[in-house]
């Protein structure tokens, strides 16, 4: 980078980058000191990375829960969709569908936040094994130094472990921070899917009212099952169990209106 | 020459990559007010470096001579850094 006049974006960003560095690592009056000093921050810095970690993963797994809680939802709209149409409702199927739509979106939402969440436990989880390494590294030759070099002499040798590792811990504070605000985001958006999950206020996006498409199937089911049941009893008083009688009445579910309604039976008594 | 690109680690890189890392990192700054183009850029420039460098052992204690944002930063989180006080968490 001599060969070049004026500064560059990286010759900034690298000296931005390490006066900041550097201030994050405290020293004390012995050098040698500071590096015991400085372990300990070290080791604190990898308690917090390892926390954040731990943070990404619940968050993840937040996540999965409520992609296959809406997954679910979304699979009992379109069976209700088919059975509405199966009863010859389109205009219940239309609504059933409308509100997967709604889900579909909520979903693919959803899908995109999980990605970005399992790239960051990803990197935080290589960030937290650098570190380990780098401080593993930084006792080695702490001990080292220690043992080998009188304090005015272990002056050099302690800024090349100290500049070694304040880049290190550094670049992992900001991981941590660049994940935090990731996760810290989504768990508020996380907090409210499960409220809308819970209030059932998702099935409710066209704005009818929370269970009127199961409402309405149960309705035509009970208004089916019962012509069924009595098309069966009829069957029954009447002598033979002929199974004809048992299912020739199996379809007027289509119209529960008057239908249903009149069925008195002249007929015993 | 050591080069760490910013959460992904440290890259040992010859001497003579260097012309084409500062005419990347000149395309780099260029980019910097056009959210279309720094994605690229940066990209381009990581790339590089990546390529001709050798990757450096997590265990090893180095410093290094140049700093890059990392793969996934934005134009405005680099303007950012390059400004404000919130490179490095207190």
């Amino acid at each position: 980078m001599e060969g070049k006049t004026g500064m560059g974006l990286w010759q900034r960003f690298t000296m931005i980058f390490k006066s900041k560095a550097n201030k994050a690592l405290d020293r004390a009056e012995d050098p040698r000191e500071t590096l015991d000093y400085s372990y300990e921050k070290q080791l604190d810095l990898l308690q917090k990375v390892r926390r954040g970690v731990a943070d990404v993963a619940t968050s993840r797994k937040r996540l999965e829960l409520q992609i296959g809680q809406l997954d679910q939802q979304s699979a009992k709209l379109e069976s209700q969709a088919k059975a509405a149409l199966a009863g010859g409702r389109e205009d219940l199927a239309r609504e059933a569908l409308t509100r997967r739509s709604g889900l579909t979106v909520q979903l693919n939402d959803l899908h995109t936040q999980l990605a970005t969440l399992q790239d960051q436990e990803e990197k935080l989880t290589q960030a937290s094994q650098r570190l380990q390494a780098k401080v593993d590294a930084f006792r080695t030759k702490k001990e080292t130094i220690k043992a080998t070099y009188s304090a005015a002499e272990a002056q050099t040798k302690i800024n090349e472990a100290f500049s070694g590792i304040s880049e290190e811990l550094g670049d992992v504070g900001l991981a941590i921070q660049r994940a935090e605000d990731k996760t810290q985001a989504m768990q508020a958006r996380a907090g409210a899917i499960d409220e809308l999950v819970a209030s059932g206020a998702l099935e409710d996006a066209t704005g009818t009212s929370k269970d009127s498409i199961t409402a309405e199937l149960e309705r035509m089911a009970s208004v089916s099952e019962v012509e069924d049941t009595l098309a069966a009893m009829k069957a029954e008083l009447s002598g033979g169990t002929s199974p004809s009688a048992v299912e020739a009445p199996a379809t007027p579910a289509v119209e529960p209106g008057p239908a249903a309604a009149p069925e008195p039976k002249p007929d015993q008594t | 020459m050591i080069v760490r690109i910013m959460g992904e680690g440290q890259f040992e890189l010859p001497d003579d990559v260097m012309e084409r890392l500062n005419e990347l990192d000149d395309a780099l700054e260029a980019a910097l007010e056009d959210p279309q183009g720094f994605t690229p850029a940066l990209q381009a420039l990581l790339d590089s470096v990546r390529a001709a460098g050798r990757r450096l052992g997590d265990d090893e204690l180095i410093e290094s001579e140049v700093i890059l944002p990392a793969a996934e930063s934005s134009a405005a989180e680099v303007r950012a850094m390059l400004t404000d006080e919130g490179l490095i968490p207190d």
